[in-house]
């Protein structure tokens, strides 16, 4: 048999998962969005040893378990904090924060809102499902005001909480949907976003099937957004006007600086910062 | 080498199992184990310029399809669900098996690394990989079968589009001789499905439910 030309071989993504399986119910979007992510570092040609991914609590927050990077599975609602921490003081690390729209969104609310405003280098994906999906299905900010359940009967009547708003408002410098039934536009999407300077949030519509089963029919409903990514915010802010949270891709590309810290003054050894904050 | 390719193994249907016992009636499950047509990545499908492209193509079509398979049984393994997760794993196998045959007809000593900007599927993925969306913890052999079937279906369609497409009678060849194994295996995964219990009306009744609401 003779021997055709081939293409190059390809960084695999299979070297940035981990022996352990994840114990998300068949069927969660949360194994896409691993997929994609360890899809996004190939696609980068990372190291593992060079990734720390940073988390909270939750069923999406277990995902560093599941990578053969550098993991941190911290506080509810504060990965954000840890990974702004950790970037900082290991600036050469690519660093990626992950997580719920309840950790991020909710008890983690003001973390965000600070992360996008500080603008530091790292890359913040959500798996956003409307819902707290480990502790049994209580409503998330992002969830619809009239989802029925038990644990909120005839809905909780208050407005959805609109990330990409208060992203851009508080100025992350990268902003994008995707859906994590499209694992491969999530993976070019998160790669993206970690090349991206400063804060780049991606939220990753990514369905609940226990506690939100309806959520099976997104993948009719997403669609790629019909307009190209502005780096104008004022544009960016009056598409979102219009968005039914369905449309797909980058919103925001800004060109601000990341925030670097005076590295020369940053205490780096515990023994000085100990001797900074004797009392 | 000559674009024809030899024929590829064929499937195997499994040794038949008893069912799991059902739980008493109770309403239908809302979850559907249904695979319907992605609509984001909407593309014209890949370009295809000549033999060795057709067949990185299929070989990431198989490859995929395979990875996604082992992710499934790997979930079901997990949620206790041995049946179906032997299940996958056997396809898990088979789809490897037809990725592996591809690089030995090439003479591939490595997998095709994917063009840049990646693979461009139709959907939003390979034609033969099944949607994470469509496992269910309590799903039973023939629900996985279903998914097999969509999915062999999918990949005949995929083929045959290509032979309508093709740039040249070699590409073409090769795309007809793809296509004609996946209508074989869609034929055996029907074989497959006569043989397996089809599941009863309440087959995702759980006595001891994940949401308390139930
Ligand atoms: C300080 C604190 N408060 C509350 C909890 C309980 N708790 C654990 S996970 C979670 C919500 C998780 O929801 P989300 O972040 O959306 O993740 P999902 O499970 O849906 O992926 C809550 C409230 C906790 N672990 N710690
Ligand atoms: S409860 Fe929901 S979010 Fe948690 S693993 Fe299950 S499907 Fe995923």
């Amino acid at each position: 048999m003779t021997t055709s030309a081939q293409p190059q071989a390809a960084p695999t993504p299979q070297a940035f998962k981990s022996d352990y399986k994840p114990v998300w119910c068949p069927g969660c979007g949360d194994y896409s969005v691993l997929s994609s992510v360890t899809k996004a570092f190939a696609l980068l040609e990372l190291q593992p040893e060079n990734i720390a991914i940073v988390s909270g609590i939750g069923c999406s927050s277990r995902i560093p378990a599941y990578t053969t990077c550098y993991g941190f599975h911290g506080v509810h609602g504060r990965a954000l904090a840890a990974a702004t921490g950790l970037k900082l003081a290991r600036p050469e690390l690519t660093v990626v924060a992950a997580g719920g729209d309840g950790d991020g969104y909710s008890i983690g609310g003001n973390h965000f809102l600070h992360a996008c405003r500080r603008n530091v280098d790292m890359t913040y994906v959500v798996m956003d499902n409307h819902v707290y999906g480990m502790t049994k299905g209580q409503p998330s900010p992002t969830t619809e005001p009239d989802w029925d359940s038990k644990l909120s009967p005839g809905g909780t009547g208050m407005r959805a909480f609109n990330p990409l708003v208060i992203a851009l408002a508080a100025g992350a410098n990268f902003i994008a949907r995707t859906f994590a039934g499209d694992p491969n536009t999530t993976a070019a999407l998160i790669a993206e976003a970690i090349s991206a300077p400063g804060f780049s949030f991606v939220e990753v519509l990514s369905p609940c099937v226990t506690f939100r089963p309806e959520q099976r029919e997104w993948k009719q409903m997403v669609r790629p957004a019909p307009v190209q990514w502005t780096d104008d915010p004022a544009r960016a802010a009056r598409r979102l006007m219009t968005d039914d949270g369905m449309n797909i891709g980058v919103l925001y590309k800004g060109s601000r600086a990341a925030y670097r810290t005076h590295a020369a003054k940053t205490p780096k050894r515990p023994a000085e910062l100990e001797e900074e904050f004797r009392i | 080498m000559s674009p024809a390719r030899k024929k590829a193994t064929t499937r195997r249907a499994p040794a038949k199992k008893p069912l799991r016992k059902t739980a008493p009636a109770r309403k239908a499950p809302e979850v559907q184990l249904k695979v319907v047509a992605a609509t984001v990545a909407a593309q014209s499908g890949p370009p295809i310029k000549d033999v060795e492209g057709l067949m990185a193509y299929a070989y990431a079509l198989e490859a995929e399809a395979s990875e996604r398979y082992s992710e499934f049984a790997d979930a079901m393994e997990t949620h206790n669900n041995r049946e179906v997760a032997e299940l996958f794993r056997k396809l898990a196998r088979i789809e490897n098996m037809h990725a592996e045959q591809i690089l030995e007809e090439m003479g591939w000593t490595r997998p095709p690394a994917p063009p840049t900007g990646g693979w461009r599927w139709e959907g939003l993925e390979g034609p033969e990989t099944a949607d994470h969306t469509d496992l269910h913890y309590l799903m039973q052999p023939y629900h996985a079968l279903q998914i097999a079937l969509h999915n062999e279906k999918r990949a005949e369609a995929f083929f045959r589009d290509l032979i309508r497409r093709a740039p040249s009678g070699k590409v073409r060849t090769a795309a007809k001789e793809m296509a004609d194994e996946e209508t074989e295996h869609v034929r055996l995964v029907e074989e497959w499905l006569k043989r397996t219990p089809k599941p009863e009306s309440d087959w995702a009744h759980d006595p001891d439910p994940p949401r308390w609401s139930d």
